[in-house]
């Protein structure tokens, strides 16, 4: 295969539907709409199922309803649509069915903007809708990854019956760079043996979220459960860059994870020795090896576009054994590296580090 | 099946549960109009013989436990979503036969968006819909579809329309959307209108299986327990009541549909 010059948001939708998307439900919003738009065209193409919904919240009903039929199916958002649609992530982890959610995150709260921004993460990560659960969420930095992770983001939705977020940002989806697309992958024929097929042959099925018994509610609260203990031994993700020896760590995702990485390559060129480590998937949390890095290094700064939301799941996961500081901006500006760094040296001072 | 068991060999049975209803007693108030409908969708489906091809799609309301009693596959929807649920099943399942079953705080307050937009995109769908002009399962409260006067737990003094807003006709708004093929209100308060209703239910379904666009069968029914009567009594003032409101008759029927031998 050859690289190509990608946008974002078009590289993810290409991906899905070479990973075998069957359908796709969505309403245009900035910075995510060309994703609606490329695949408006080619999932007609392909002979597959496209549809602008009149909302994100009749987009995620469909999707829902696409979910329980058991095909393979997304909707693509960003902020206030991503809200419009927490009813539907709801009742999807009530009934279990999978789904794949692409959060492209702009500015807020309210109407915000259409700049990037990291500031959904509680909302994907600890409170996607009413009730108990949590979806896995995936971070990709690069187009390359995001490509990459809608195919993960389909088997693990698939694996464990259960909604998966692909968590990028507004510059992740506008930016161009070269990345490889897969290769087209056949689209599954055969349905699952728990979808609404029509009882043919076999006795009838329901697809419900409601249990009004509040015994059988908690059973079903505690195969939940179960089950995410499951993807919490199996599925946590993360990228470690220069930790061996390092003194300073820098945790971040996404778009600042790609910063962070420049930090770094800077602290160290001064003589400084930070490491990186940069979370692919934020809910389950990569909070044992943060843990361990903490009884480590002597001091960690965390950088978000966001008051600092991850940066809650660092302090738990070091449980007090380091300082941690953060560096966060908010209202869909991107932070400099430069800025980045001076923290970094700050740090470095306040935990007597010297290069 | 069991009851049939214990019928003599000279005997035929000549009344049964229709297959595509279970033999679930329901949870449904004496008197509640939710049973006639079930059994005559179930009716329906069995004559059409499309049970082991058909999915429905469950309300939040009074029938929200709507599968316990059709032997069919079924789904249970987000309040008002149904339609977009139904939306998402037949279009990846175009072989199927989709319904919506659908209350009037379900499908003419919380859920109008989906219903008009299933419409107007003509969505392959069949959508029940039951208007009993009160809010059942959560205690009585005033619906969309409450009429001018009408005492309810949230309209205590009787709906006043220059508060509360005007009832909404549902059939009348989805009559002139450009999708549908065919909309009726209906009525179950005597054996006539009952008949009445399960021809257009049989419709509605066949115009989904000859692929024309979207039906809906409104049916004005009763609701004894928060309207405070016997059943007798709310069966007369419905028919009295409600249908001045809500005039029965058929709003949209196409060429197409109306060449349909149901």
């Amino acid at each position: 295969m050859v690289k190509e010059l990608l946008k974002g948001n078009v590289a993810f939708a290409e991906a899905a539907l070479r990973y075998g998307l069957q359908a796709y439900f969505g309403y245009p919003i900035t910075p995510q709409s060309e994703a609606l738009e490329h695949l408006s065209e080619r999932m007609i193409d392909e002979g597959r199922v496209f549809l602008q919904a009149e909302s994100e919240v009749a987009a995620i009903n469909m999707v829902y309803g696409a979910a329980c039929a058991g095909v393979r199916v997304m909707a693509s958002t960003s902020g206030p649509g991503f809200s419009l649609m927490a009813e539907g992530f709801s009742y999807i982890a009530g009934s279990e069915v999978p789904v794949v959610i692409v959060n492209m995150m702009r500015g807020g709260p309210g109407l915000g903007n259409i700049q990037p921004s990291q500031s959904d993460y509680f909302f994907m990560t600890k409170s996607a809708g009413h009730g108990d659960f949590h979806p896995i969420v995936l971070a990709p930095a690069n187009v390359q990854e995001l490509i990459d992770m809608m195919g993960l983001a389909f088997d693990l939705a698939e694996k464990y019956r259960t909604l998966v977020f692909v968590a990028g940002d507004g510059a992740l989806g506008q930016m161009m760079e070269s990345a490889e697309l897969p290769p087209m992958q056949p689209v599954r024929t055969e349905r699952p043996d728990w979808a609404v097929t029509g009882n043919a042959g076999r006795k009838s099925r329901v697809i419900t979220s409601l249990y009004l018994d509040p015994e059988q509610l908690e059973k079903l609260n505690l195969h939940l459960q179960r089950k995410l203990a499951l993807i919490k031994a199996n599925e946590v993700r993360w990228q470690e860059y220069q930790t061996d020896d390092a003194d300073l760590l820098l945790i971040a995702y996404g778009t600042v994870g790609r910063i962070c990485l420049s930090v770094m390559r800077e602290a160290r060129q001064a003589g400084l020795k930070v490491g990186l480590l940069r979370p692919q998937t934020l809910w389950p949390f990569a909070e044992a090896r943060i843990a361990e890095l903490a009884g480590r290094v002597r001091g960690i700064l965390v950088a978000e576009m966001s008051a600092g939301q991850m940066l809650e799941d660092v302090e738990r996961a070091a449980q007090g054994k380091v300082p941690i500081r953060f560096h966060g901006r908010m209202g869909g500006i991107m932070p400099m590296v430069d800025e980045i760094l001076a923290d970094v040296w700050k740090l470095a001072e306040e935990v007597r580090v010297k290069s | 099946m069991g009851i049939q068991a214990t019928i003599p060999e000279d005997m035929e049975v000549v009344y049964s549960y229709p297959a595509a209803l279970t033999e679930r007693s329901t949870h449904y108030c004496p008197g509640c109009t939710h049973g006639i409908v079930h059994r005559l969708i179930a009716e329906v489906i069995d004559e059409l013989g499309i049970q082991g091809q058909t999915i429905g799609v469950a309300p939040v309301g009074c029938a929200v436990l709507a599968y316990d009693y059709f032997d069919v596959d079924f789904v249970e929807a987000a309040h008002g979503r149904a339609p977009a649920m139904a939306t998402g099943i037949k279009r990846v399942s175009p072989d199927k036969i989709v319904f919506t079953y659908q209350g009037d705080g379900d499908l003419a307050a919380i859920g109008t968006a989906e219903i008009i937009q299933a419409a107007n995109r003509g969505e392959l769908i069949t959508t029940i819909f039951i208007n009993n002009a009160i809010y059942g399962m959560t205690g009585g409260q005033m619906a969309p579809t409450t009429l001018p006067g009408m005492v309810t737990t949230s309209s205590p003094d009787g709906r006043d329309c220059h508060i509360a807003g005007y009832p909404v006709q549902m059939s009348e708004i989805l009559a002139v959307t450009s999708g549908a093929v065919y909309i009726t209100r209906e009525i179950v308060a005597d054996i006539p209108s009952i008949n009445k209703t399960k021809n257009a239910i049989k419709r509605a379904f066949m115009a989904q299986i000859a692929g024309l666009g979207f039906a809906c069968v409104e049916v004005l029914s009763t609701c004894p327990t928060n309207w405070n009567m016997d059943p007798w009594k709310a069966m007369a003032w419905a028919k009295e009541n409600m249908t001045k409101t809500f005039p029965l008759g058929t709003f949209k029927m196409t060429d197409a549909v109306k060449a349909l031998k149901a």
